[in-house]
């Protein structure tokens, strides 16, 4: 009884705040029912049994995934007023085709049915009297521990291919060559000159700093070297 | 061993000269080519003597294997007897003295010279390739050698448009012939089996009585065969109805005019029907064909030079019309007089072209009778060169055209057929026209007043060495060739030099007859030409205002003259134009509209097409994503309803 | 209607399919930003959870919690990337209106 309940109200709910996240004006509105609909969705996994994802899905989902998507739409500088007009045409054909999407997948439901036999080919069963987790950790860590380490590096390339994307390199930032600093020897950089008595260092024959900024020397890890010449060459050494 | 060196020195010098001539320079390619042609001019009459003289026995010297296929088979080798060993003897020294002459006729040409004598000598190679053939083939291979030589050296000078004009045209012309000449090798090859002349003649009796049926008539086999290869030597000689190429011919340089279209070249026909003698024997109604065409255009061609104004067209004519004289000898099966007065022609017609190109050198290129004269004192060996030419062509005894001439004449009358008589009576009339014409030229170019500005005639001067030499060499040879040959060649015995190289009918005694005939005819030839000099000097001489009052009284008749009896025009009217005309219409409509338009169309198609199906890309990743779900849709749709 | 039948498997794959159904509209309909759509994928997957779960607990196969957790990971890392090139895209061209998205207009 209370499962149902439940089952109706969380379920209509979803529905509800998915509907709005493709139809709200403001995308940060979007966001947030997505939020919402994550939330629901959590629920619907609770009374289904699976608490395990249930927390998942919030923590993973909603703490990461949909914060994501928050700084993202507030980072970009998104016009949230147009509405281009031509969503008019397209709309009866896609209601169309939608409901009939729909159709279908719900007479696939309807006529549907467990084999009896089909107990014997469960793969994973459901060991009795651990809880959910236990029960996930026993199967994850044994039998799909490849998949396990795949997700795991395809969670690495994924990381590392936002990083790849969207580094900058700023031009303004001047950070450590250790290859340059290494191959560095004292001729390049002293020069022990014999001043006459009594002149100064503005006078005679005394020469600027010797060293001048070597270029490409362990530079452009992001290959965006096309900037960077021009403003290394501004670069004379600081020391004199 | 020195006859295959005679027929192949030409050739190595023309590779030299042809290949490497921009690399060793002209005077290394010159020296070259003529070397290969003093080996030769040394080689082949030595051939000829030991043949003739020496005892040397007649044969086939093989070089190698051309063609096996099936029961085809053909071999490269060359043929030692009386006609062929003759005809290489003339063809390498007459070559030889018009290298020599070359050397200094384009001494002043604008072009590298390596290139002409390359040409020239590879032509050399070709027409002895062409004499010394033992099969049809390898003829043919001669003959088509010969045309494309000629082609080449007429348009030497290829930034003259009139020049690429008339190589064409000789080309072209030529290829009629031969065309009507392979047919007759194809032909010769399914009757006898073979293209060899050793076994074609082997094998005359058997098909003797084959016909062909054609077109709803019936004709013999060697009819159709001797006809086709007569159409063939039609072309090459420049007979009537295909002589149009050869007045055009004279666009290419004097040394050219003299050694293909006098000598070699143009007696090529001649050669192939004294070859083929034991076929044409037994082919009567062409050998008719041969006399009425050859009397014809010995008439035909005379009356045309007459009225000429340049002086290598005079020529040139005269060419044909003595081309004429030498089928008439044959159409009456005496062929021997034929090839006699061939070679004798070869002497005194390259001489004249030569002395006529010595005058045209002589004054600074002018070509135009009209605008030469009083030259005879400037350059006297020239002068007297062109007169032993001229009593030569003229058949005044006893220099060398009289026995060659009168016994063509002869044979005409003794064949006492209608159309032997008939060639007799073209002859005739040809004889007096010859000498008329010929003495109007020397009366023109050398006598009475000068017609030349002064500029020109002060520049007269007699040619070089190199060229009055083979003029002096070759009109030894116009003199006494006549009459030191003709017991030789003719006579009673006759066959004893020929050894059957060529062969008459065993019906057939012309040659004893034409000795018998009675004596006013055997006068006639000489009466008639000292008759036409006698006209040329009352024209050209006394009386310089009459030719013109005559050209101007019987003006469509002199026009009709001129004009070459409209020969061109009438071509051009006929072939020319509507050749043309559906050559522009199969480019334009054919090629560039219909076949062209195919794929072009199919282009535009597919461009078109793609134009329209890129319309789907519309970049916006909504409506693509749109149609990924309609698509989904309707595959879950299909799994429902049919899966 | 509400509380009539105890809540089976299908009640499950129902809210699914409508859930399915909502995200995959939101694709194509929306004209605002990209960043939407976005939001739309995350919906079709947690629809895709849905589902798992729901038959997890039916058939009692802890099968397709691991396979709605491994989802779940992927998502994550997918609705990153998105949002990294989103960043970029916008950086570069300075709108991230759907429509403007056609440089492969053909």
């Amino acid at each position: 009884m209370a499962p149902t309940f439940f089952f109706y109200l969380f379920s209509i709910v979803l529905v509800l705040c998915a509907a709005m996240v493709v139809s709200a004006r403001n995308p940060v509105h979007s966001v947030l029912f997505l939020i919402g609909a994550f939330f629901n969705a959590a629920a619907l996994f609770l009374i289904a049994g699976a608490e395990f994802l249930a927390f998942i899905l919030v923590i993973v989902y909603v703490g990461a995934v949909a914060v994501l998507f928050l700084f993202v739409v507030m980072m970009l500088d998104v016009d949230f007023e147009q509405l281009r007009g031509g969503v008019q045409r397209y709309m009866p054909v896609g209601i169309a085709v939608g409901v009939l999407l729909l159709a279908e997948l719900i007479f696939v439901i309807a006529g549907w049915h467990v084999h009896p036999g089909a107990a014997q080919l469960r793969f994973a069963p459901a060991p009795a009297g651990v809880s959910n987790t236990v029960a996930l950790g026993q199967i994850i860590y044994t039998k799909y521990i490849l998949l396990f380490q795949a997700a795991g590096l395809v969670l690495l390339v994924a990381m590392i291919g936002a990083i790849v994307l969207t580094l900058r390199d700023r031009r303004s930032s001047r950070h450590q060559r250790i290859a340059v600093q290494n191959a560095r020897m004292p001729g390049d950089t002293m020069e022990l000159l014999d001043v006459v008595l009594g002149a100064g260092v503005g006078a005679g024959d005394i020469r600027r700093p010797k060293v001048t900024e070597p270029d490409g020397i362990g530079d452009d890890p992001h290959g965006h070297g096309g900037g960077h010449h021009k403003a290394e060459a501004h670069h004379a050494p600081e020391g004199r | 061993m020195i006859y295959t060196l005679a027929v192949f020195a030409p050739l190595i010098g023309a590779l030299i000269a042809g290949l490497a001539g921009r690399w060793i320079g002209d005077r290394a390619a010159m020296t070259a080519s003529v070397g290969g042609m003093l080996v030769a001019a040394v080689c082949g009459p030595a051939a000829w003597i030991m043949l003739e003289w020496g005892g040397a026995p007649a044969g086939v010297v093989s070089i190698a294997t051309w063609i096996q296929a099936g029961s085809f088979h053909v071999h490269w080798a060359l043929r030692y007897d009386a006609l062929s060993a003759s005809m290489v003897a003339m063809v390498s020294f007459v070559a030889m003295l018009i290298h020599v002459y070359s050397l200094g006729y384009m001494a002043h040409d604008s072009y590298r010279r390596y290139r002409f004598f390359a040409y020239l000598s590879l032509f050399t190679f070709a027409m002895l390739m062409l004499v010394t053939a033992n099969n049809l083939l390898q003829l043919f291979f001669g003959w088509e050698g010969v045309g494309l030589c000629s082609y080449l050296l007429i348009g030497y000078w290829y930034d003259r448009p009139s020049a690429c004009a008339a190589a064409i045209k000789a080309f072209v012309v030529n290829r009629i012939g031969d065309l009507a000449f392979a047919i007759g090798v194809a032909l010769t090859f399914l009757t006898f089996g073979a293209v060899g002349f050793d076994a074609i003649f082997a094998h005359l009796g058997q098909h003797q009585s084959e016909v062909y049926h054609i077109l709803g008539g019936t004709i013999r086999t060697y009819e159709m065969i001797c006809t086709l290869l007569f159409i063939g030597a039609m072309g090459k000689s420049a007979q009537l109805f295909l002589h149009v190429w050869l007045p055009d011919a004279m666009e290419g340089p004097t040394p050219v005019s003299a050694l293909i279209h006098a000598a070699t070249m143009v007696t090529a026909g001649v050669f192939l029907v004294a070859r083929m003698s034991p076929l044409m024997n037994l082919a009567p109604g062409t050998l008719t064909f041969i006399t009425i065409i050859g009397g014809s255009t010995a008439f035909f061609a005379a009356t045309i030079g007459c009225v000429q104004n340049d002086i290598k067209r005079v020529i040139a004519y005269s060419t044909c019309s003595q081309l004429g004289y030498m089928f008439l000898g044959e159409g009456v099966a005496a062929y021997p007089a034929s090839i006699f007065h061939l070679l004798t022609h070869a002497f005194f017609k390259a001489l004249l072209f030569m002395c006529a190109g010595s005058v045209i050198h002589a004054m600074s290129d002018e070509q135009d009778m009209r605008k030469m004269g009083g030259l005879w004192n400037k350059i006297p060996i020239t002068y007297v060169t062109m007169w032993a030419g001229s009593l030569a062509l003229g058949g005044i005894f006893p220099f060398a055209g009289y026995f060659s001439k009168d016994a063509i004449l002869d044979a005409a009358f003794a064949a006492h057929t209608p159309a032997g008589y008939y060639g007799w009576l073209m002859g005739i009339l040809a004889a007096a026209m010859t000498a008329f014409y010929s003495w109007r030229l020397l009366l023109m170019t050398f006598h009475g007043t000068s017609r030349a500005d002064h500029h020109v005639m002060a520049h007269v001067h007699e040619s070089p060495w190199v060229m009055t030499v083979p003029l002096m060499v070759l009109s030894v040879g116009a003199l006494t060739a006549g009459f030191l040959l003709h017991p030789v060649v003719l006579g009673e015995n006759w066959s004893s030099y020929w050894q059957g190289a060529i062969q008459l009918a065993s019906t057939n005694h012309i040659m004893a007859t034409m000795e018998r005939i009675p004596g006013w005819a055997t006068l006639l030839p000489s009466i008639v030409g000292l008759l036409g000099i006698a006209v040329a000097y009352w024209f050209y001489w006394w009386n310089p205002m009459l030719p013109v009052r005559l050209a101007s009284t019987f003006r469509p008749v002199y026009l009709f003259l001129l004009n070459k009896w409209y020969f061109d025009e009438l071509y051009d009217a006929i072939f020319v134009r509507p050749a043309f005309a559906l050559g522009k219409m199969l480019w334009q409509t054919g090629d560039a509209t219909i076949i062209d338009g195919v794929p072009n169309g199919l282009a535009e198609l597919t461009v078109d097409g793609s134009r329209g199906a890129v319309k789907i890309q519309t970049g916006s990743i909504a409506v693509y994503a749109f149609v990924m779900l309609i698509g989904l849709v309707t595959l879950v749709g299909v799994f429902l309803i049919w899966g | 209607m509400i509380g009539s039948m105890p809540v089976g498997v299908g009640h499950f794959l129902v809210v699914s399919a409508i859930l399915l159904m909502l995200g995959v509209f939101g694709i194509f309909l929306n004209r605002k930003n990209v960043i939407v759509i976005l939001m739309s994928v995350e919906l079709i997957l947690l629809a895709v959870n849905l589902n798992l779960v729901a038959f997890a607990a039916a058939l009692g196969d802890l099968a397709g919690q691991v396979m709605a957790m491994f989802v779940l990971t992927v998502a994550a890392a997918e609705a990153a990337i998105g949002l990294a090139i989103v960043v970029v895209y916008f950086r570069n061209r300075g709108s991230i209106q759907v429509e403007d998205v056609n440089l492969m207009k053909g």
